[in-house]
């Protein structure tokens, strides 16, 4: 596949160059970290002061039923998008599931606020152009984070437009009034499912910035293998022989 | 807010993170995680206190149920990676106490917020002669993506020992090595211990526990 290849290159050297700028003390993935930390936590204050609000209120104002047709809804309009992924990866079987998925669901499912594709063991996938890039063979180059959106790979952020639109369908919708309706639903839906969720992670870790980095990263490598990773564990009790450094296997 | 998208997993992680609990020490390492996790579970979806957010509730039914079926050396020694060889015994004892106290408060904690999820148990693929294994289970949600929660379960004495959780393809314990490392190039490997303990008190502080 040549354009594989291409982009193996292409990718290998972007990441060299990124590193020439600027790889002296940071981790491997993470040249602009200076950068990256700042936008966090200007990130951090808008969700404080906007998305979280916002999705307080519309938790207040709406009965779970509710918010579960919300989520199907939007769930249902990206499928399409979902499938056409699946398609460029070379999976048309799951792609044909997809167009089942948006084809049950838009119909019977009452305009996709029921997901009863689920029920009929269509389920759902996680693709985006972004994966499809890595499957393609593109390097996921570094890791830089977006105002507002959040964090992405540097290829990620180049298929992030792509992404945005296709996703959201309803976003070619002429009509303004409804278009920042929904755009404002979506948020709030999105947002609501992980209200007192944050507590977890603020109370986790050390480095809130470093440990959500490394998860995203490990993250979007899981995706690109469908959730199944190769993990390999080392055990440090032995040296680098095999041999025993000291006892093992005491629980505490 | 996609960037925050995957603490919704820490939480359906822990829901499960504290669910292994008693059974009998031969049985085969997915029976035991089923056992465990509907038996805890079952005990959180009937217990208002623990709903409701009590933290002391919460971690004498995590300390019964589910420690017991941890590695946490293990789990320690692989959060720490390399620099696991140079700490002294000590030392190793040390760190594993407090990230032990900082996992099971965090994620005790996130057994509260525990509601009306469901969990599919993926069948086994193991050997019976296998010393590691990887249980796979599935967390669904009303309205939203199923989230792969898998365990990996090592035999040690007879007896199988979680030692890792992987939520979304994202090993729960091995994600620690960035910000470990980070810290031991600052203070070494005492440096980590002050900090992990430092967080741990102020954790205490604030939950009251």
């Amino acid at each position: 596949m040549r354009i594989a290849d291409f982009a193996k290159t292409s990718g290998l050297a972007f990441v060299a160059a990124a590193c020439l700028a600027g790889c002296a003390n940071t981790p491997p993935q993470d040249p602009f970290e200076h950068y990256n930390r700042a936008m966090f936590s200007l990130n951090e204050k808008l969700d404080i002061v906007v998305a979280k609000p916002v999705a307080k209120a519309y938790v207040a104002v709406t009965p779970t039923p509710v918010r579960t047709w919300v989520g199907n809804f939007f769930g249902n309009l990206n499928d399409p998008w979902i499938g056409v992924n699946n398609l460029l990866q070379g999976k048309p079987a799951d792609a044909l599931s997809d167009l089942m998925r948006f084809l049950v669901n838009s119909t019977m499912g009452i305009g996709g606020l029921l997901d009863i594709a689920t029920e009929a063991r269509l389920p759902k996938h996680d693709e985006d152009f972004g994966q499809t890039l890595g499957v393609w063979g593109f390097h996921d180059g570094p890791y830089v984070m977006l105002p507002f959106f959040g964090p992405r790979t540097l290829r990620d952020a180049i298929a992030f437009p792509m992404d945005m639109t296709f996703d959201d369908s309803w976003r070619f919708i002429p009509h303004i009034a409804t278009r920042n309706t929904l755009s404002a639903l979506q948020l709030a839906s999105e947002r609501a499912r992980m209200l007192g969720l944050e507590r977890t992670l603020d109370e986790a870790t050390l480095d809130k910035y470093s440990y959500s980095r490394d998860f995203y990263l490990q993250q979007r490598r899981s995706k690109i293998y469908d959730g199944n990773p190769p993990l390999e564990y080392e055990n440090f009790d032995l040296d680098d022989n095999g041999d025993p450094t000291q006892t093992t296997g005491e629980t505490q | 807010m996609t960037g925050k998208r995957f603490a919704c997993c820490l939480v359906l992680a822990s829901a499960l993170f504290g669910g292994l609990a008693t059974a009998s020490e031969e049985s085969a390492p997915d029976v035991l995680v089923r056992h465990v996790s509907e038996e805890v579970l079952a005990i959180v979806r009937s217990d208002k206190a623990i709903q409701s957010g009590d933290t002391r509730r919460v971690l004498a039914l995590v300390d019964e149920k589910v420690l017991p079926h941890f590695d946490f050396r293990r789990m320690t020694m692989l959060a720490v990676g390399k620099d696991w060889r140079s700490a002294t015994p000590e030392q190793q004892s040390r760190l594993t106490s407090a990230f032990r106290t900082l996992l099971v408060r965090t994620y005790s904690n996130a057994l509260t917020q525990y509601r009306d999820q469901t969990i599919d148990f993926k069948p086994l693929r193991a050997s019976p002669d296998d010393k590691q294994v990887r249980v796979k289970t599935e967390v669904s949600q009303p309205g939203a993506q199923p989230i792969g929660i898998d365990y990996s379960l090592e035999k040690a004495n007879g007896s199988w020992k979680v030692f890792d959780v992987i939520v979304a393809g994202v090993s729960l314990v091995t994600n620690y090595r960035g910000s470990f490392g980070n810290e031991i190039r600052a203070g070494g490997i005492d440096g980590l211990i002050a900090s992990l303990e430092a967080k741990n008190k102020s954790l205490e502080m604030a939950q009251g526990g």
